[in-house]
């Protein structure tokens, strides 16, 4: 976007390569040569002889503090200026702009007429401490908070209801990674969330310690059966522990919409926007990451990919009409035989044909009372067995509301991502008792360095007083710790960070 | 008698109580308001039947045969001139009987003479205008009746009417003495400035309209940036040290503010640069070698407050909008303290800004659509001509009166073209 300032860069020009404008535009001002012209030409080609001995621009500078008017602001100017100017070594543009600063001089001073607008050259103004002020900083934020809680309003949905969010989860290595997540997503979520957590294995403290801090209202419910190593099963029993979470939604007639966030998926916050337009029963494309937890095979598949590159889908498929006239579900062909079957499995995971998470319905729906409920949902209770899907809910899957413009958006993505078995990470994620490796400093040399060690345990002891505690061992124990150096690289790295100063 | 009593106060009652229902529901939560400049409420008036404009037929070189030889004209900022002698050849208010007429337009394209980069050159504007005029005024009565005063002419250049890109230069040769009658529609405007006749009206600089509808996104987009501006800060190529350019002010918001979180401002060219200011709060609206820019009709349509800092500057149709109560003023002097100045406006005055943009018939008002619409541009152009009738007996001269001077002006300009 140019403003009319560029007009000013074909002045130079012109006097180059326009030949006709040129003489036109001069002849109306420096025709007539008077005295008062030929002095300040004279003037001004003795300043730049001046200028080419002393290496800068000298006459601007005279000229300015000679005839600068009270608009101009003295204390930056003289910074600006000369610093300019003592930049500009470059005698070329002394002689080059010579046209644009004959005329500048004269009429550094004309006004227009009872104006405060001076034209001429200013200063440039800067504030003593030109820097961001954090408390302006934070004012910013508070009103763009309020600009956006204006915009939701105006644009955004209308009698937003609550989301109720349904997650099966289990105590096991990646919990806190899982769960963070999606806490973390629904933290942000800006309308009211209600969570219900079921726990295989019961209630435990790892879990609820996860939660506390999260400041949702969440309903923390444990049911007695402990996780099983197979994905067959694990899926069997999310399927279970979803149906009780549903069922207590009908006890306590909790009103929203409920969905379901299995720990290790991603959400977007567009996917809670969405989901608020659903009347009674609707579904969302989720993206299936199936080949990411595999890295092993990529190679093997990697023909596959350039064949088909694109992100497998599960979701409801639209015809022209924008009506939902089937289901893309996940290609499980590729990866027969290949997939995962325990837990800690190192091949890929694959989901079921589709996943609870694409589904969100109107709580109404599963309240006892009849009410307005359409018929064709089916009672909680009244079920022989467990359902693979929320679609075994319904009697007839065509009135499922396909979401996210008739499933052309996903809004959230599948992936199961579970610890390999060989994986050694501390319970809760904390290295208790602390680790009793120090880190030789990067000046002695490594590994064999001869007992100057104890030296350099000084600043250790200022950083963490369990450690020195240990610091006599570690004469002792160095065989040990080279043995054990393959799986510990990592625990070193992790001590190393501790020991921050001393690499 | 006691019941009708009891009856006709139960009435009362029920009817301030619906009343004050209906109150309720009116202040209820609007996401635009009415615009009501110091002129009235005057942005939605139908100008046609209130006024009637003759064209004068023109030999084409004064238009056909310039924007032929270039066809950028029609899409730069300066393109107003031509599409207004497009809309006026098409729409009712134009009359054919030159004897019924209240105005008389001139359609003469002076901002179409292109270097090869895009930029008009200004320096054969004032002979095609004199020239016109010299052809008007000897094939037709009309303008020796009044020697101009019932005339308009569109000038959108830098300067307007002084036909100079450079600011010195443009008032030193002031508004071209033939003109000093007529009423001039230009985009240029800063009190108390040679070029700014009295009674002058100030349209805003062409902006595509379709190019900017193609880019609107969603409204429910979360404005996240707080300041926004893309542009130049220092002219390098005309003024390398600073201190010429915008007065010093763009320098100065870029010295002052380069390194703040707030402020998303740099020299790029984004793709994206309409998008982005759908995402901003405030967009700045600096001056640059001239006052007037088309950043500001961009976060108008946008809905991005404008700052505008640009000391004693006349905006758009400014007896119309009441652009006080629309966007933020920032004196020059003021620019070091921007950031304090902007989070110290209250939100509610923010939302209300916001509001007051998100009218329709507010950016409708910036816009000259093809083919026209109510509302647009060219329509508050001839509301304000409308609004400047009926006449003055002062504007017709006896015969033989003379006030102008064919020889007056410069030299230069008495060249025939």
């Amino acid at each position: 976007m140019k403003l009319s300032a560029l007009p000013q860069s074909y002045l130079n020009r012109r006097s180059n390569s326009f030949r006709s404008p040129g003489p036109l535009d001069s002849s109306s001002d420096s025709a007539v040569k008077s005295p008062a012209t030929i002095f300040w030409l004279i003037l001004h080609g003795l300043c730049c002889l001046i200028s080419l001995v002393l290496g800068f621009r000298f006459s601007r500078l005279v000229f300015f503090f000679l005839f600068s008017t009270s608009s101009t602001n003295f204390y930056t100017a003289p910074f600006r200026s000369t610093a300019e100017l003592a930049k500009t070594l470059d005698v070329h543009s002394v002689l080059s702009t010579k046209p644009v600063s004959n005329l500048e001089l004269p009429l550094l001073n004309k006004t227009a007429t009872n104006s405060r607008v001076v034209v001429g050259r200013h200063g440039i103004r800067i504030r003593p401490w030109p820097h961001p002020n954090p408390i302006e900083v934070m004012k910013a934020h508070k009103i763009i908070e309020r600009v956006q809680k204006e915009q939701r309003l105006q644009f955004g949905v209308k009698d937003p209801s609550t989301i109720i969010v349904v997650t099966p989860t289990y105590v096991r290595t990646f919990q806190a990674l899982h769960l963070t997540g999606v806490m973390h997503s629904l933290m942000l979520v800006p309308y009211d969330v209600v969570w219900i957590l079921v726990e295989a294995g019961g209630i435990s403290n790892e879990t609820a310690s996860l939660i506390a801090k999260s400041g949702l209202k969440t309903i923390h419910v444990g049911f007695n059966q402990r996780m099983p190593n197979s994905w067959d099963e694990r899926n069997k029993l999310e399927s279970k522990m979803r149906l009780r979470a549903l069922r207590i939604v009908r006890e306590k007639k909790l009103d929203g919409i409920v969905m379901f966030a299995d720990d290790s998926n991603m959400h977007s916050m567009e996917l809670f926007d969405e989901i608020q337009n659903v009347k009674w029963f609707g579904a969302v494309s989720v993206g299936i990451l199936a080949t990411l937890a595999n890295t092993d095979e990529s190679a093997d598949q990697k023909k596959d990919k350039e064949e088909n590159p694109r992100m497998p889908i599960q979701g409801p498929a639209c015809n022209v009409s924008n009506m939902l006239a089937g289901w893309h579900t996940f290609n499980t062909l590729p990866f027969a035989g290949k997939s995962a079957v325990y837990i800690d499995d190192r091949a890929t995971v694959l989901p079921r044909k589709l996943e609870w998470s694409g589904f969100v319905f109107n709580s109404r729906l599963l309240w006892k009372d009849g009410g307005d409920k359409p018929e064709w949902i089916k009672d909680i209770d009244m079920l022989h067995g467990d359902i693979e899907s929320p679609l075994g809910l319904v009697k007839d899957p065509s009135v499922v509301e396909p979401l996210g413009s008739c499933g052309r958006q996903v809004l959230l993505w599948w992936l199961r991502v579970e610890a390999r078995a060989d994986s050694k990470f501390p319970p809760r994620w904390i290295i208790d008792p602390p680790l009793d490796i120090t880190v030789p400093s990067k000046r002695t040399p490594w590994p064999d360095a001869p007992p100057e060690l104890p030296a350099n345990d000084k600043p250790v002891m200022g950083i963490q007083e369990p450690i020195v505690k240990h610091t006599t061992k570690t004469r002792t124990s160095r065989s040990k710790r080279r043995s054990k150096r393959k799986h510990e690289t990592r625990t070193d790295t992790q001590a190393s960070t501790r020991h921050s100063e001393q690499n | 008698m006691e019941i009708w009593r009891w009856v006709f106060i139960g009435i009362l009652f029920l009817a301030a109580f619906v009343v004050k229902i209906e109150a309720f529901k009116q202040g209820h939560r609007q996401s635009t308001e009415r615009i009501s400049g110091s002129a009235g409420d005057v942005l939605e008036d139908d100008p046609i039947g209130r006024l009637k404009v003759f064209v004068y037929e023109l030999p084409s070189k004064y238009n056909k045969k310039i924007l032929q030889k270039d066809e950028r004209c029609l899409n730069h900022m300066f393109a107003a001139e031509i599409y207004m002698h497009r809309f006026l050849l098409s729409s009712p208010v134009r009359t054919l009987n030159p004897e019924e007429a209240d105005w008389f337009y001139t359609p003469v394209y002076t901002t179409c003479d292109l270097t090869p980069n895009g930029l008009p050159l200004p320096f054969k504007s004032p002979r095609m205008m004199r020239s016109a005029i010299q052809l008007i005024s000897s094939n037709w009565p009309y303008w020796n009746r009044t020697e101009g005063a019932d005339h308009f002419f569109l000038v959108p250049h830098d300067f307007g009417a002084c036909f100079h890109y450079q600011e010195e230069k443009a008032i030193e040769r002031g508004i071209l003495p033939l003109l000093q009658r007529a009423t001039l529609v230009q985009t240029f405007g800063q009190r108390n400035h040679v070029c700014l006749k009295e009674g002058s009206i100030t349209i805003p600089p062409y902006a595509p309209p379709q190019k900017m509808q193609t880019h609107l996104i969603p409204e429910k987009t979360p404005r996240s940036i707080f300041v926004y501006f893309r542009g130049l800060f220092y002219d390098v190529g005309n003024d390398p040290e600073g201190g010429y350019y915008a007065r010093g002010a763009r320098a100065a918001v870029w010295e002052n503010f380069k390194d703040n979180p707030l402020f998303d401002i740099s020299t790029e060219h984004p793709t994206t640069y309409y998008e982005d200011m759908q995402r901003a709060v405030f967009c700045l609206c600096p001056l640059g070698w001239a006052p007037w820019s088309p950043r500001l009709v961009e976060a108008v349509i946008f809905g991005c407050i404008p700052v505008i800092i640009a000391d004693d500057i006349v905006l758009p149709f400014a007896d119309a909008i009441p652009w006080e109560e629309i966007g933020v003023f920032v004196d020059e002097k003021d620019v070091p303290n921007l950031d304090t100045i902007l989070t110290s406006i209250p939100p509610e005055v923010i939302l209300r800004k916001q509001r007051l943009l998100a009218n329709p018939s507010m950016k409708q008002a910036m816009l000259f659509p093809q083919p026209a619409q109510p509302g647009d541009a060219f329509h508050q152009v001839l509301n304000g001509l409308a609004r400047k009738l009926p006449h003055d007996k002062s504007v017709y001269l006896k015969p033989g009166e003379k006030v102008l001077h064919w020889t007056a002006g410069l030299v230069g300009d008495l060249k025939p073209w």
